[in-house]
């Protein structure tokens, strides 16, 4: 079975990277909505996952052996979508004509059963972690060794489902489960530390008997050193990432949680990203 | 013969899990409660404890679900129907994943625990989601039959039952059900008689009484509430020109609520509603609570007078 039979260094990922970046600004500049500064903030996590770590095959996306991804924090499906057309799970004119329009493959968040490549719906803070312990279950069950990796936000790990999840994770001894935390450190209202602080995360996930890795979530070969570390637990990869990564402007500015650039913006962005 | 639909539960599931090696039941702890624990014994690898945490229950499901297996959520219906309804919403029914709730304890039925674990929205809340189909059983034998026909049919099902016992309503075991059926338990053509769960009983006695009284009573079982038997339905509202509904479940949004619909769209005739009025329950057993509500056949008897007399109202 073919999974990523193209090998990229370090270097090529980092460049791939980049370009994603302007992908996602231009996503969102077409579309006139959408979530960049959380796109922005998770696009290493995407790179080491989709490029070098999962088994996943573009032309037989329903493959039952696939490894599965579940975007927990779905609103950030611009960098999600931008990364499987670049993969070829669909064509990638779709990201500029279709993302958040009527009638598209590429719905505000992510859809199972309209977007090649997505292994589950999401959008619902909370309930994407609860899906992966589900799919990861299932691989045991079935006695199938593909593995799952989930992305949450930090904001979202307010919901209380996301600690039921956890709490099952390890019950089940779901060692076939990694989840990334993109640590970025805002949320809809502002810095997580004043709308809901949950620090420390390190010792939160440790006491539920995970093992917890931390990492720069912008330092792709840190994300694919700790993704590899074997594990008899379900895993935690904190990554300490920066919202809005890549465009000075919207580093870590609140407006980019949600907020569409104006044109003077987004032109300022795409300089920055070349 | 009055039999226990959760007994029914464990028998029927332990079929359902021998057939099939997919099938995969899930329950937040209440296993001991719906009397599913010899299944758990037996299959432990077809089951899944989810610990007192329904919302990540029922992703779990999903995910199961994504993967291949059959998964069904057992449990009290304000927990596994009420409590999690957003998740049901956004990750089974959205999704359309082949997920399965099987729903004990649903309405005022359930007595003494009270208000707080009498599900009377339940139906209504599962009948308006898009692609969840929505079934009630009657009895023991009706029970078996459904579970074996929401796990043959693919899609997202709810099927809510009651927490005791009921009496028999298909003599040894011969019910036989389908997605969208009905069932004219007693034919009839001056009031028909509408009534799904536990209160299809009480609809059977209502029309025995009403028959003392010259009035001839159909009576129809609605098991299958989504997709609802319109057309049978629609054959009964012309033959007797009214409809009395039966449910334990608020009047709104449920049975009587459905029936409503249908009439105010396709045929405008009376319609009485026989149900929890716009008010929580509280403690007491079954029988006390039924007659409180006004759930009993003599409420069923007293809507059909009602309604009879109305009939004039549309002509």
């Amino acid at each position: 079975m073919s999974v990523n039979s193209e090998y990229f260094t370090v270097p090529e990922l980092e460049a791939k990277a980049k370009e994603l970046r302007r992908t996602v600004v231009n996503m969102v500049y077409q579309a006139k909505s959408g979530h960049l500064g959380g796109s922005l903030s998770m696009v290493e996590m995407l790179v080491a996952l989709y490029y070098r770590q999962m088994r996943v095959d573009p032309k037989n996306p329903k493959w039952e052996d696939r490894d599965r991804f579940v975007l927990s924090k779905g609103h950030t499906a611009p960098a999600y979508y931008a990364v499987l057309a670049d993969k070829g799970f669909f064509d990638r004119s779709a990201l500029l004509t279709q993302y958040r329009q009527l009638n598209s493959i590429l719905q505000g968040h992510p859809d199972c059963k309209k977007t090649p490549g997505v292994d589950m719906s999401s959008g619902s803070l909370g309930i994407g972690l609860s899906t992966a312990c589900g799919m990861a279950l299932g691989a045991k069950r079935l006695g199938k060794n593909f593995r799952v990796y989930c992305i949450v936000g930090d904001g979202e790990l307010n919901e209380g489902e996301i600690w039921e999840a956890i709490m099952f994770a390890h019950f089940h001894r779901l060692d076939n489960l990694t989840v990334l935390v993109d640590k970025n450190k805002m949320q809809n209202d502002g810095l997580t530390s004043e709308v809901m602080d949950m620090d420390e995360l390190d010792d939160k996930w440790r006491s539920f008997g995970w093992s917890v890795y931390h990492v720069d979530g912008h330092n792709i070969q840190d994300i694919l050193t700790a993704l590899n570390q074997p594990s008899d637990q379900p895993k935690v990869i904190i990554c300490d990432t920066i919202k809005g990564k890549g465009v000075s402007f919207m580093e870590m500015n609140i407006k980019f949680h949600g907020g569409c650039p104006t044109k003077e913006e987004y032109e300022q962005a795409m300089k920055e990203l070349a | 013969m009055v039999r226990s639909f959760r007994d029914a539960l464990s028998r029927t599931l332990l079929q359902i899990a021998e057939e099939d090696q997919t099938v995969i039941v899930l329950t937040p702890d209440l296993a001991r409660a719906v009397r599913i624990q010899d299944f758990s014994a037996k299959y432990g690898s077809q089951f899944v404890s989810g610990g007192i945490s329904e919302a990540n229950l029922v992703g779990v499901a999903a995910g199961l679900a994504s993967v291949g297996m059959m998964p069904i959520i057992v449990g009290f219906s304000m927990f596994v129907a009420e409590k999690p309804f957003e998740q049901i919403r956004n990750i089974i029914a959205y999704p359309d994943f082949n997920v399965k709730i099987i729903a004990t304890h649903g309405g005022i039925c359930v007595g003494k625990d009270g208000a707080t674990h009498q599900a009377i929205e339940d139906l209504a809340i599962m009948r308006i989601l898009p692609q969840m189909r929505v079934f009630a059983a009657c009895d023991v034998s009706q029970t078996e039959s459904l579970i074996q026909t929401i796990c043959s049919s693919t899609g997202p099902s709810f099927l809510r039952l009651g927490r005791d016992e009921a009496q028999d309503i298909y003599e040894n075991d011969g019910c036989i059900t389908n997605v969208g059926g009905a069932d004219v338990l007693r034919d009839g053509s001056d009031v028909a008689i509408v009534a799904i769960g536990t209160m299809v009983g009480n609809a059977l006695q209502a029309a025995e009484e009403l028959e003392k009284e010259g009035v001839d009573a159909a009576v129809i079982n609605a098991y299958s509430l989504k997709p609802l038997n319109e057309s049978l339905l629609l054959s009964y509202f012309d033959r007797c020109g009214c409809v009395v509904t039966a449910e334990d479940h608020l009047v709104a949004g449920g049975l009587g609520g459905a029936i409503c619909e249908l009439s105010a769209k396709k045929r405008v005739i009376p319609v009485e509603c026989v149900g929890v009025m716009d008010r929580f329950g509280e403690s007491g057993n079954q029988a006390e609570l039924y007659e409180k509500y006004a759930l009993t056949p003599q409420a069923i008897v007293a809507a059909s007078r009602k309604v009879m007399g109305r009939k004039h109202e549309c002509e």
